[in-house]
């Protein structure tokens, strides 16, 4: 039986082949699974897409690299829970197109930095970030106050998001740009906005300039609304359905 | 060239291969190594049955153990308040006063308390609590919502124009931002907050803003310039600025009548953490 291994070592496209087969194998068994398996992604409360303005602070974010340093995911061991807060559920990425996880901290995980500092101080921060916390390496991101959001293509990115599965709805599209200038206007009306993305979006100028949609707008609005989504007071720990 | 022969040193058959004048010896592998490639095999059939390993149609395998991270953090957390000991019990149910009056209770709740700000408060408040502008400084006798232990309290808990329904909040107007004043009435009132304070000021731009002054800001900092912690309106006369103590400062401050956020914290810890929060706050300023 072992003299046949001789003819898959003496023939490179045999061997090629052979080694692909063995080494999917581990994909086949522990990612494969996940899009089919009811268990991957947890039933919660209060989980919506991105609105258009988060999705704009959400690709500014990529853009800069942010996940680079900082990760998205409190994971389930005790002093990851006490600093940062409940551990991350599947559910709360499961809008991210690409997920924000991350396995490396350069500064902190950032899943539940929502609500967590006003939005005064994260544009002093990303102004420049040691007038806050003097021994912060973080590079500062000045520019965004100073750089006007172009969101003409904003329809074009929610359309995109619903291609991997988001369910925006074509309201929500056609209205993308509406909402994306409502959440940012204290003192525009709310009602149709909060009818498509529910009563718990944050609505309000964000940077301080009232006058001005910014980048830095936008990236806060997103910063200022992760991990607080989940309604943890429904959320079973302990339901099979939820154990990992 | 593939002839295999008993090499003459040894005994030990060749492979066969020669390369240069040089064979390989045919030896098998040793033999711990290879228990230990079979143990591999058994102990990975092993870890199949005991814990969560292959996937199904609709769900996986669960393992006898019933092992889950998920659960195993809720008992880890159980398990650290059981290691913070009998203290951290106490102060669950202590009020503020009892835990100030017990020594021992009180230096435990600072510890949480300085833990706890490092992680969290500092991150504006500045390390130590020593603020910055536009953040305030919580190591002084100055407060602007209070600083009885109760108000601190009650601050952190709620916190300050934060979304918490029942946040403390007040809102300077910005004066001159508005046009509820003219560019020079608000130059007068900067010199009138500088005389306030005790300082050097154009006498004739106070005496000008004194009537200003008497409609516009009363109300919140009273008619003497020394403020009202119901409202969070800072006290004039004394030397702590939250926003800066220069002419341009305070000109800035009535034109643009900031208001910072702090967010409520109630959600984030659990009771006994706010407790503790309040007394490290309390005891490492000059408390009221």
């Amino acid at each position: 039986m072992w003299k046949h291994h001789t003819k898959l070592e003496k023939h490179s496209l045999p061997l090629v082949i052979a080694i692909l087969i063995v080494v999917s194998i581990g994909g086949i068994v522990e990612i494969a699974p996940l899009f089919w398996l009811e268990s991957t992604v947890e039933e919660v409360e209060g989980v919506r897409p991105y609105t258009p303005l988060e999705l704009a602070g959400r690709d500014i974010y990529i853009r800069e690299g942010c996940y680079t340093c900082h990760s998205q995911m409190v994971r389930p061991l005790r002093d990851e829970v006490e600093r940062y807060g409940h551990y991350s559920l599947a559910a709360e990425s499961m809008y991210d197109h690409p997920f924000q996880w991350g396995s490396k901290r350069t500064g902190p995980d950032l899943a539940r930095v929502g609500g967590k500092y006003s939005d005064g101080w994260h544009k002093d921060h990303l102004v420049d970030p040691r007038s806050v916390v003097p021994e912060s390496v973080m590079p500062p991101y000045a520019f965004l106050a100073e750089k006007a959001l172009d969101y003409r293509d904003i329809q074009d990115k929610i359309r995109a998001m619903t291609k991997v599965g988001v369910p925006y709805t074509q309201d929500m599209i056609d209205s993308a740009k509406d909402d994306l200038e409502t959440q940012a206007d204290p003192f525009a009306a709310a009602s149709k906005f909060q009818a498509r993305y529910g009563g718990k979006v944050i609505q309000r100028d964000f940077d301080g300039e009232p006058d001005r949609l910014s980048e830095m707008d936008a990236l806060i609005a997103y910063l200022q609304m992760l991990g607080t989504l989940v309604d943890f007071s429904t959320y079973e720990a302990k339901a099979p359905e939820n154990r990992r | 060239m593939s002839k295999r022969e008993p090499d003459e040193v040894t005994g030990v058959e060749t492979t066969g291969h020669e390369w240069d004048g040089i064979r390989e010896l045919d030896n098998p592998l040793p033999r711990w190594w290879l228990y230990m490639f079979w143990a591999g095999i058994v102990v990975a059939a092993v870890y199949w049955v005991l814990m969560p390993a292959w996937p199904g149609v609709r769900s996986y395998t669960q393992g006898v153990l019933g092992q889950s991270d998920r659960a195993d953090v809720v008992v880890a957390l159980n398990d650290l308040k059981t290691l913070r000991g009998a203290q951290a019990a106490r102060l669950k149910t202590a009020s503020l006063e009892e835990i100030e009056r017990d020594p021992e209770l009180q230096a435990y709740a600072q510890a949480v308390g300085q833990s706890v700000f490092g992680d969290n408060c500092a991150t504006c408040h500045g390390t130590g609590g020593v603020g910055a502008k536009g953040y305030a400084n919580l190591r002084d006798d100055v407060w602007l919502w209070g600083g009885s232990l109760e108000d601190i309290h009650h601050t952190i808990e709620v916190g300050i124009r934060s979304d918490h329904p029942q946040t403390r909040f007040s809102q300077m107007p910005a004066f001159g931002r508005d046009q509820m004043l003219s560019a020079a009435e608000v130059s007068d009132l900067t010199e009138y907050v500088v005389a306030l304070s005790g300082r050097p000021a154009n006498a004739a731009a106070v005496r000008r803003a004194a009537p200003v002054y008497q409609t516009q800001c009363v109300a919140c900092h009273g008619p003497t310039g020394t403020g009202d912690q119901k409202q969070g309106a800072p006290n004039l006369t004394d030397q702590e600025w939250l926003y800066g103590s220069t002419r341009a400062d305070i000109h800035a401050q009535i034109w643009n009548g900031r208001g910072g956020v702090m967010p409520s914290w109630k959600a984030r810890f659990d009771p006994e953490t706010l407790k503790a929060l309040a007394v490290y706050i309390h005891a490492n300023a000059g408390g009221q």
